[in-house]
């Protein structure tokens, strides 16, 4: 029981972890709130489905193909719908919403709605202390915190990261300095994207694959995003946490819990913005004027 | 005998004149004008050409989802308060006025204002924490309130039906034909009634929030009050809304709280153009008979009208009505009176139009 919900949480806060932060970098370096962010999730899992199941491509080869496909997809629908209305903040966020309903329709035409599954990298378990723990969901977690390692480096070490994490501070003065901002903005949204089906790649061997899978974990990565601070990724990675455990000791400890799963962990939120508006880590903004 | 009869002729006349020139000056002069009468005209006469179920039924649906997009917009629209949760009020209006319809028997002219009251309510719960918040950070965390409420739904099915919901209600009245009086009539009477507040004193300000909060705020307002006001009527006004969906389907279930119901609310409001009350509506009136329309295929209906509204937000970033609003009229430069964009000078103060 314990270890279960520890599994859990670990896991539901990985893949939070790695959806919050990819929406945090392009909410940070473009103003864009990208609510089609777990479409993308969603259309990677579908992706490998459709490359392990149909073709028969190894999984870890149809991973990566799976992640590169997402990644040019998100960054053509970037430069399609988004970008010629990014200074409309409004209609973004429903060029968003549009996005995403039309790639849940799509999945749904081409995969009907059925609930699918794809065969996890790695079968067998693990026993600790009488616990069995599937080596896929070890996995899981590692390539998860390998990945949010390897975020990190590319934002503190590299002059791309310095030119992401700058224009996230000063759209203006990162322009002046000579950092070609539409093409940051651009590289951050493939980034990003890129980090949702990562996400929905690492995650796929122990979901069901369905159209609607995207509702749950956009709800709960905005949870995540406020209650970290919007456009901190140290707040994006813990608050995921937070979430994730809360997540799995509800489900695990309360009767009825998988209704009030989602309950639970946004009135935590919640209450966390009514001490701290501007979520745990967050900034608090000037009076933006 | 003839000059009496004359006499009276003769004021009806000066009556008809009047109103005809009132008609004249006031509404033939601007086309957006001429549409709304027109919008009143053919939805208030058209059960006389047609009562058709399925055209009233559709109608119905419009005008009480017409009442929905309007209150979002003078809440999010004009006072700048990005609700991303809607569908709370909604929810909310719809099961208080179902359970109170069901257990304290409370025919629906009564239980549609209490749930609009309730409904009242919950924006007042929901506005205070939201009061400390801005911008992205309101729209984020107003999303959670009815997953929140839906989650205690499904907890206690004994009362509220769960996944089934509350069913069972009285009709909202005896027939399609009065159903559809009652809708249309709350409509835009309520309709034109946000528009009057958000023309008053009070929408001013609610104007002045949305674009400098602290300006107000040193120009001595309180504006933690009007952010709870504009709450509480969107609340109200979307909580009429609520209830009158409750009673005309007959059930008030856990999908008048989903988040896409919270998400159709805002692609209503600002594909029809925020900040208007005439666009949110104007949106529910043409996209809601589409998707109606768009069942023919049904496996595309959701995702044409996800194609529709991108590539109409692609060309019309603020809207579909203002954008079509700019096109036909002409502000004039010195007085600020709109003209038909057909004219050469203003009809007010003959200044030419650019």
């Amino acid at each position: 029981m314990i270890a279960d919900i520890i599994i859990g949480g670990l896991i539901n806060g990985s893949v939070y972890a790695l959806l919050a932060i990819g929406f945090s970098l392009i909410f940070g370096a473009a103003r864009i709130v990208n609510l089609a962010h777990t479409a993308f999730y969603m259309v990677a899992s579908y992706c490998i489905y459709f490359a392990t199941h149909k073709m028969g491509i190894h999984p870890v080869l149809a991973m990566l193909v799976a992640i590169i496909l997402v990644t040019l997809i998100g960054l053509i629908c970037y430069k399609l719908f988004i970008n010629p209305i990014r200074e409309h903040e409004a209609a973004v966020l429903i060029a968003t919403i549009a996005l995403a309903m039309a790639m849940q329709e799509i999945m749904l035409l081409i995969f009907t709605g059925d609930f699918l599954s794809v065969p996890s990298l790695a079968s067998g378990y693990l026993k600790i202390i009488g616990v069995k723990i599937a080596y896929q969901q070890l996995l899981t977690i590692g390539l998860a915190l390998l990945i949010l390692a390897g975020v990190w480096t590319l934002l503190k070490k590299t002059r791309l990261g310095l030119a992401i994490r700058s224009t996230a501070d000063d759209r203006e003065v990162a322009n002046l300095m000579g950092m070609n901002e539409s093409r940051v903005a651009m590289i951050t949204m493939g980034v990003s994207v890129g980090l949702a089906a990562f996400a929905g790649a690492v995650v796929v061997p122990l979901a069901v694959v369905n159209p609607h899978m995207w509702m749950h974990p956009l709800i709960m990565m905005l949870a995540v995003v406020v209650l970290g601070g919007l456009g901190s990724l140290k707040g994006s990675f813990i608050g995921a946490y937070i979430l994730g455990f809360a997540e799995s000791l509800v489900v695990f400890l309360i009767p009825m819990g998988a209704f009030l799963k989602g309950s639970v962990a946004l009135s935590i939120m919640i209450l966390v913005l009514l001490i701290r508006p501007e979520g745990l880590f967050g900034v608090a903004f000037e009076e933006e004027r | 005998m003839p000059l009496r009869k004359r006499g009276r002729m003769g004021i009806l006349g000066v009556y008809l004149r009047k109103i005809y020139n009132l008609f004249k000056g006031e509404v033939l002069v601007l086309p957006s004008r001429i549409v709304v009468f027109l919008f009143f005209f053919v939805l208030l006469f058209l059960p006389v050409v047609t009562q058709d179920p399925y055209l009233l039924r559709i109608l119905i649906l419009t005008s009480i989802f017409a009442i929905l997009a309007a209150s979002w917009d003078l809440l999010s629209g004009f006072t700048g308060q990005v609700n991303f949760g809607h569908a709370l009020f909604f929810g909310v209006g719809a099961y208080t006025s179902a359970l109170l319809n069901l257990h304290a028997l409370i025919p629906p002219w009564g239980s549609i204002p209490l749930g609009a009251l309730a409904a009242v309510l919950a924006g007042l719960i929901i506005g205070i924490p939201c009061l400390r918040l801005r911008g992205t950070y309101l729209a984020l965390t107003t999303l959670a309130f009815p997953i929140i409420l839906m989650g205690i739904v499904f907890a206690i099915p004994d009362i509220t039906g769960g996944e089934l919901g509350v069913s069972g209600l009285n009709r909202l009245s005896g027939s399609r034909l009065y159903d559809y009086y009652i809708t249309v009539v709350l409509m835009l009477g309520l309709c034109t009634i946000m528009w009057k507040i958000t023309d008053s004193k009070t929408g001013i300000i609610f104007h002045a929030i949305r674009e400098d909060e602290l300006a107000v705020r040193a120009a001595g307002i309180n504006t933690t009050r009007y952010k709870l006001l504009a709450f509480s009527l969107s609340g109200f006004f979307a909580g009429i809304a609520g209830g009158l969906y409750a009673h005309f389907m007959r059930i008030a279930g856990p999908s008048t709280l989903e988040v896409s119901m919270s998400f159709q609310v805002v692609i209503w409001a600002v594909f029809g153009g925020v900040v208007t009350i005439y666009g949110p509506v104007g949106a529910v009136f043409i996209l809601f008979p589409l998707l109606e329309f768009l069942r023919f295929w049904p496996e595309f209906r959701m995702l044409m009208f996800a194609v529709v509204i991108l590539l109409i937000l692609l060309y019309m970033p603020d809207g579909l009505l203002p954008w079509i609003r700019d096109k036909i009229e002409k502000e004039c430069p010195r007085c600020k009176v709109r003209n038909v964009a057909t004219r050469k000078d203003c009809r007010v103060c003959t200044a030419p139009l650019d």
